[in-house]
């Protein structure tokens, strides 16, 4: 079973899927061999139970977790091989392991994170589009927006402009980013999924935890620094489990779970290899 | 799988003599997770793999070893006092840019630590330095002097001596020669190839 991220769906694979390149025929999880479960999460806006407005009840990662397990006692599935889930899909997966213990034999928790949330408050359209733009800065690194654009000036901003328009290219994409995530996503949906992110702390609860878990880190990202991640390692392995940690080395900062298929996969691929069958 | 190439190898024979059965294992360096796993399977040890290169550590993870991503050189901050029965390096101090620091966070963590290495100061070694006036290779250090990874390189002495000025006591020591035979007095310090040390903090 794969949680997805703040503004993923259930879409995970096939066409147009955010993990495509990780989700399919004899990728890291081989649809050949495996079946793969995606549902949308509580509190999203692509077909769950969602807010409308700010009456919304405050919902947490273990209750979208909790929302899940009813579709599993549905298809009958007693035992998943594995959850896994990058970003908040990684906290849902290690929410997972201590509140149903034993249901999966793995637990795949890549980069998590926290994110941004006060402007949206105020103003919701422009708020969420800035919230945005913060948030899609701290997923990418230094590298990748110095690669991606450095200083360039937008062609014939320098001419024409008002002093809001965007100037540098790096203004223009990320207005562009913000913008287009208002179409997409709802405001209410971003408040309510990352406060449900800003309240999530398993960090005491992990001894409960049953399975194999694999941590990854990626190298360049400012969301979830590596000493996060040896926080959550040191615990299980002081609770005598199982655990694994991998460290990815990238430039494309948090985002790099959705990018670094090659080394994120084969890591996946060894590891679910190394599954008791 | 048994991996019989390093059942043969004559230096598991040691470690694996040197451990309990059922203890925990701490393996630091450890690669594809070929020793730990063959100890796993043998000595029905519990244990953790260490190591910083991304190529083997898949491999040890298919294996369904506990395998944590980590750079020796930063020590061990993260485990506990005496948290594992052995700490085990074998082959890889040589390698490492703090040494010392190492060891001491092997005997720290470890209630015993098992340490290999090959020794710089076999005859043949010394000789060859002697003859040529060039850095030697051998089968077990094959690199020249600008690229190998054995940045390191001691003899069996400095070994004893770093262990003695640093209240690091010696249990057991046990010496393979360039054929992977088990070797004993006298001239050990020449004779070996390699050798294997149980390590206590004094």
């Amino acid at each position: 079973m794969i949680f997805h991220a703040l503004s993923g769906d259930s879409h995970v694979s096939g066409e147009g899927g955010w993990w495509s390149k990780l989700v399919g025929q004899g990728k890291a999880f081989d649809t050949d061999r495996y079946c793969v479960i995606c549902a949308n999460t509580l509190g999203g806006c692509s077909g769950s139970t969602g807010p409308k407005d700010l009456n919304f009840p405050i919902i947490t990662i273990k209750d979208m977790v909790a929302a899940q397990v009813p579709l599993l006692d549905h298809l009958g599935i007693k035992q998943l091989v594995a959850v896994a889930g990058g970003s908040m899909g990684g906290m849902m997966a290690l929410q997972f392991s201590v509140d149903y213990p034993g249901r999966s034999q793995n637990i795949i928790a890549i980069a998590f994170n926290e994110v941004g949330r006060r402007a949206i408050i105020n103003d919701p359209e422009e708020g969420l589009a800035i919230a945005r733009m913060i948030g899609h800065i701290t997923y990418l690194s230094e590298v990748s927006l110095t690669n991606k654009f450095g200083r360039k000036i937008k062609e014939g901003a320098l001419a024409s402009q008002k002093f809001g328009d965007p100037l540098f290219e790096v203004e223009s994409y990320l207005k562009y980013k913000g913008v287009g995530f208002t179409k997409r996503f709802d405001a209410n949906s971003y408040l309510y999924i990352t406060k449900a992110i800003d309240l999530f702390d398993i960090t005491n609860d992990l001894s409960r935890g049953e399975g194999r878990f694999l941590v990854v880190h990626f190298t360049s990202d400012w969301l979830f620094p590596e000493y996060q991640a040896l926080d959550i390692v040191d615990r299980l392995k002081n609770s005598a489990k199982n655990v694994s940690y991998r460290v990815i080395e990238s430039s494309a900062g948090h985002d790099a779970f959705l990018l670094e298929e090659e080394k994120l996969g084969g890591a996946i691929k060894s590891f679910l290899a190394g599954a008791k069958s | 799988m048994i991996d019989y190439r390093l059942r043969l190898k004559p230096d598991y024979k040691l470690i694996k003599e040197f451990i309990t059965e059922g203890a925990t294992v701490l393996d630091l360096g450890c690669g594809d997770g070929t020793l730990l796993e063959a100890l796993t399977k043998d000595k029905k040890v519990k244990g953790i793999g260490v190591d910083i290169h991304p190529e083997g550590l898949n491999e040890a993870m298919a294996r369904g070893l506990s395998v944590l991503q980590l750079d020796l050189n930063k020590g061990l901050k993260s485990f506990k006092d005496k948290s594992f029965d052995f700490v085990v390096l074998n082959m890889t101090l040589q390698a490492m840019w703090d040494p010392l620091l190492v060891i001491q966070e092997m005997v720290r963590v470890g209630k015993a630590a098992i340490v290999g290495f090959p020794n710089f100061g076999h005859w043949q070694l010394l000789f060859r330095l002697l003859a040529t006036e060039r850095m030697p290779k051998t089968k077990t250090l094959p690199y020249d002097w600008y690229n190998t990874p054995n940045i390191r390189l001691m003899t069996i002495n400095d070994f004893k001596a770093l262990c003695s000025n640093n209240g690091i006591k010696i249990v057991k020591d046990r010496y393979l020669n360039i054929s992977g035979v088990e070797i004993h007095r006298p001239f050990i310090r020449w004779r070996a190839a390699e050798g294997i040390f149980l390590l206590t903090q004094k």
